[in-house]
């Protein structure tokens, strides 16, 4: 019987409701081998799932909702980093 | 640097450099292209010649600024000091360059990131230019930038955790190709699935002035120029924070009108505010 690893989906959301469109997305998968390829800069054009609700449905389990953003009198209107973040979790058999 | 690239100095220049006539300025609605996007790609723009023996120097290993003479003769046509000039001014200051080579069959993408470090300057920018002197299509890995990222606050490798994005788009393009980024555009490059060598010149250059009413501002306040600055929400990436983007973009487009009275935010925030 193959050994259960870890698979790490983490999605951006254009809006924090956990419907809203998937606009980044990124796989690290601890079930592939080593010298296996991961996901990379550029190499899909289009989300794996439409939304955080939507990976749940397919068997996706949510680790991690980011904190809202708090905005600093001064400096309401900078922004940064990809603000609704959400990572998820798979366990599955290694990849042979 | 060489004393013959005028204008495109080590230091700032003690004589300010004359400068090229108007007709190589971006005009206004490039300019708000550029404020919105982030960048300007200009496609087979170096003539064909010049791309071909800048492409010679590349295969020769001679492509770096001071050991080719035609690449900084790239630098020296008149259209695209004209595009420098209207972002950097007539004294524009060398910070770096660098030949960024992708082997054939190299697959491994870079991954995103911000040049150099977080920027204290409010709306100062400094402009990467990126030049290919071949054709990039897309399987030879032209560079991936993320379209209206270049306001955003990261720390150069902050934003490697992702991998892809709504919105990323290619420097795809035929020989000739010059892109013209502000410094701090999200970008890395891409694999490339060729058998040829993939070069792309990056030349950094910093502002020897404020960057206030540089390019050729006629019209910067008609509706057509303020649909294109003021337009929203440009990228579809933004989600929430399109809003928080478009007015951090009014600002940056008072700073390069030089007018800090013109307000391209929507329902007119800055000038409600007061700000």
């Amino acid at each position: 019987m193959s050994e259960l690893r870890q698979q790490i989906l983490i999605l951006h959301l254009a809006y924090p409701e956990l419907d809203s469109q998937a606009v980044a997305w990124a796989l690290y998968d601890g079930a592939a081998p080593q010298d296996a390829r991961q996901m990379q800069s550029g190499d899909q054009e289009e989300p794996p799932y439409r939304s955080v609700l939507h990976a749940m449905r397919e068997g996706w389990f949510l680790l991690q909702i980011s904190p809202l953003p708090y905005y600093v009198r001064g400096q309401e209107h900078e922004t940064g980093h990809l603000p609704y973040e959400y990572v998820l979790e798979r366990r599955v058999p290694t990849h042979d | 640097m060489t004393s013959s690239t005028a204008g495109l100095l080590d230091t700032p220049a003690k004589e300010p450099y004359a400068g090229v006539s108007r007709e190589y300025l971006l005009t206004a609605k490039q300019m708000a292209q550029f404020a919105v996007d982030g960048y300007l790609l200009f496609d087979a723009f170096v003539p064909q010649e010049l791309n071909e023996r800048v492409y010679a120097d590349q295969c020769a290993g001679k492509g770096h600024w001071h050991d080719s003479e035609s690449i900084r003769e790239v630098f020296e046509l008149p259209q695209v000091k004209g595009i420098l000039q209207s972002l950097l001014g007539v004294n524009p200051v060398y910070d770096h360059s660098a030949l960024h080579v992708v082997g054939p069959q190299q697959h491994k993408a870079q991954a995103w990131h911000a040049d150099s470090i977080i920027d204290a300057r409010p709306f100062a920018f400094d402009v990467q230019t990126m030049y290919f002197s071949h054709d990039v299509p897309k399987e030879t890995g032209p560079t991936l930038i993320l379209p209206g990222s270049h306001l955003r606050r990261v720390s150069n490798m902050s934003i490697s955790r992702y991998k892809n994005i709504v919105g990323q788009t290619q420097l795809i393009g035929r020989a000739g190709a010059i892109a013209f980024l502000h410094h701090g555009l999200w970008h890395c490059a891409q694999p490339n699935y060729t058998d040829k060598t993939r070069y792309m010149f990056k030349l950094r250059l910093r502002p020897g002035q404020e960057q206030r009413g540089l390019f050729n501002t006629d019209g910067y306040d008609d509706p057509e120029v303020r649909r294109i600055a003021g337009g929203f929400p440009h990228h579809g990436w933004q989600g929430d924070q399109a809003r928080a983007e478009n007015v951090q973009r009014a600002k940056f487009w008072r700073y390069l009108c030089d007018d800090d009275s013109v307000d391209v935010a929507f329902e007119g925030v800055l000038t409600r505010m007061g700000i």
